[in-house]
């Protein structure tokens, strides 16, 4: 007990570099024991076995040209893309008028421009909502026809990839405030409000999407006085949104209930009001959590545009089956399909890597580094 | 309102949580400059105490008035009562998703309608005076938990309160943040801001406290001043109390 024990403090260095170059990288990520070497090995088999006849199918022995003698003479060993190339433009417009298509072209370019832009963050200023206005205007207008000398084309004609692209962004851009404003009312203090929310919630989420479109084009018409109509598609519309916001508002909800009451009591300490405190505190960090679960339901609402073809409206999807009543092409179903695959998966993909950017971009302050 | 009048006044305050009777007939007067550490067991309705005063938490009997202004339902009066009274949690509650100095700014740009510059300066000068100002560029959760509590502290100087609540401020921290801390809050007592503080730092309550209110099952049991309450505890449950938390 003479001296007091000298502390000694140990200098900080770098971790131990586990990987080595590309050898030393290789046997780590494919041959780091006897399991991962079998799994390998097993995984190079099974390419070996596939990629070959499929490589063949879809690019060696294709047809590309929307050449129908060509395609029946490749139809045992290789891929008639020819439908693609001969039914693209129904596929893609649906049934709205053939020289008038560039119309539908322009308004998703404008749209799809929009979007981008709204994703970037150089863009996120104040005349965004007024110019989303604006722009959905124009495309409508685009579309509608009947002013500065275009011709007029009814809604049941619209189709194909704009209808499919116009109806889940504007019913995601409706159905996504509206979310917000139903999770707050089911959290409110206020019971009739609570009540009416609830309500909603549990009456759209507890009949199939089907039924809605049902209900919004067959039945609803029925119960309107002699004489008045409103336009189908427009029903439609209003039937999704309801149901897409009733989903979303539950994902909201979740977010809401995560954040610790402790957050709000601070707010209202500090004197701010309810919508400053939901709008400042709350909802930039509830929704942060629920990043993934929102991108979820984005996706899901996207897809789900496909069953407007109960309905008789041509989506995407309904487009194909229309471009495939055509006897003479009937037979390449399997190439159509992979193509309307394909658009919706990079429009899926583009969605589900973006909403990565934004949980990271959201999380700055929730790192501790 | 005449100057010696209390600047906090409780008249028969009763609270509940469902069946449970949490706070029990509440005289208490507390005048303007005025000190008070408030102590007792966990449970006891310190803290349900001190929420009542800027209306976190509502009282369903008797009459609160808080700087000339009776708490009631009335939105406007709450709104009222919250800019002039200042509060710090034990959790400290700052805005994870905001840096430290828009966390300052946002009471003041938002409740005090002060254009943004101006807010910024006025929340430098308080994180300086909580000896922080380094760090007004990170986030809540890169700090320590002293600092964070600091920082609390510095927010809800931001709109010159004239009342400083203070629930178990340092509770959550380690021990070796607790004097950073402490010593801010003995800075601040010194410069004549009414405070309520619901702590078992004895040592503060000594050093900075007018009164120490001493709580137990949802009453006041005794209050005094703190060489008397600590020397001299008059009833049992105080003497038993003291005992327990003054031992180690």
């Amino acid at each position: 007990m003479a001296d007091a024990a000298v502390f000694a403090p140990i200098e900080s260095r770098p971790p131990p570099v586990a990987v080595r170059g590309p050898i030393g990288w290789v046997r780590s990520n494919f041959f780091d024991g006897w399991l991962n070497t079998l799994a390998t090995l097993v995984t190079l088999a099974l390419l070996l076995w596939l990629v070959p006849p499929l490589f063949g199918w879809s690019v060696l022995h294709a047809v590309v040209a929307p050449d129908n003698a060509a395609c029946r003479a490749a139809i045992e060993h290789g891929a008639c893309w020819g439908v693609v190339a001969e039914k693209g433009r129904l596929i893609l417009f649906g049934r709205f008028p053939y020289e008038e298509q560039w119309r539908p072209l322009a308004a998703c370019a404008i749209l799809i421009a929009l979007l981008v832009a709204s994703c970037l963050r150089p863009f996120w200023k104040a005349w965004l909502a007024p110019l989303w206005v604006l722009v959905l205007a124009l495309c409508f207008v685009l579309m509608r026809g009947g002013v500065f000398g275009l011709t007029p084309v009814e809604t049941a004609l619209w189709g194909g990839f704009p209808l499919t692209m116009a109806l889940s962004v504007v019913s995601l851009a409706v159905a996504f405030p509206l979310a917000i404003l139903v999770a707050l009312g089911r959290s409110s203090k206020l019971p009739a409000i609570r009540a009416v929310c609830v309500m909603y919630v549990e009456l759209i989420r507890g009949v199939p999407l089907i039924s809605v479109l049902f209900m919004a084009s067959f039945m609803f018409p029925l119960f309107m006085p002699q004489g008045t109509t409103i336009d189908q598609l427009l029903r439609v519309f209003v039937g999704y949104i309801l149901f897409a916001a009733a989903y979303l508002a539950e994902v909201v909800r979740g977010g809401l209930q995560a954040l610790p009451k402790g957050q709000v009591e601070a707010a209202q300490a500090l004197g701010l009001t309810y919508w400053q405190t939901t709008r400042k505190i709350v909802l930039p960090q509830a929704l942060r959590l629920v990043v993934p679960a929102i991108v979820n339901s984005f996706i899901s609402t996207f897809k789900d545009t496909s069953l407007l073809t109960i309905v008789s409206l041509y989506d995407l999807t309904g487009a194909l089956q229309l471009a495939l009543g055509d006897a003479n092409w009937r037979k390449f179903f399997l190439e159509g399909q992979l193509f309307v695959a394909a658009v919706y998966f990079v429009c899926c993909l583009a969605l589900s890597r973006y909403s990565r950017w934004v949980e990271r971009y959201l999380n700055t302050g929730m790192r501790r580094q | 309102m005449a100057d010696n009048a209390p600047i906090i006044l409780f008249e028969g305050v009763s609270k509940w949580y469902g069946q449970f009777h949490v706070l029990r007939d509440i005289q208490l007067s507390v005048a303007k400059s005025e000190r008070i550490v408030i102590c007792g067991p966990s449970g006891s309705g310190k803290s349900t105490l001190i929420r009542c005063v800027n209306r976190l938490e509502e009282h369903q009997q008797g009459k609160l008035i808080v700087d000339g202004i009776e708490l009631s339902d009335d939105v406007k009066a709450i709104d009222a009562v919250r800019r002039n009274v200042g509060m710090v949690f034990q959790q400290f509650n700052l805005f994870p998703h905001l840096t430290v100095l828009e966390n300052l700014t946002l009471a003041p740009m938002w409740v005090g309608k002060m254009p943004k510059k101006e807010a910024e300066e006025k929340a430098m000068t308080q994180l300086k005076r909580v000896r922080i100002s380094e760090q007004a560029q990170k986030y809540p959760l890169q700090l320590s938990g002293g600092q964070q509590q600091r920082v609390a502290i510095a927010r809800a100087l931001c709109l010159t309160p004239k009342i400083m609540l203070f629930d178990e401020p340092t509770s959550a921290l380690d021990p070796e943040m607790i004097n950073e801390v402490l010593e801010v809050m003995v800075d601040l007592a010194k410069q004549g801001i009414t405070m309520l503080c619901v702590t078992h730092e004895m040592g503060f309550a000594r050093q900075a406290a007018d009164r120490v209110i001493f709580m137990d099952q949802g009453q006041i049991v005794e209050q005094n001043t703190p060489v008397e309450f600590f020397n001299h505890p008059k009833t049992e449950r105080a003497k038993d109390f003291l005992s327990k938390i003054l031992s180690h």
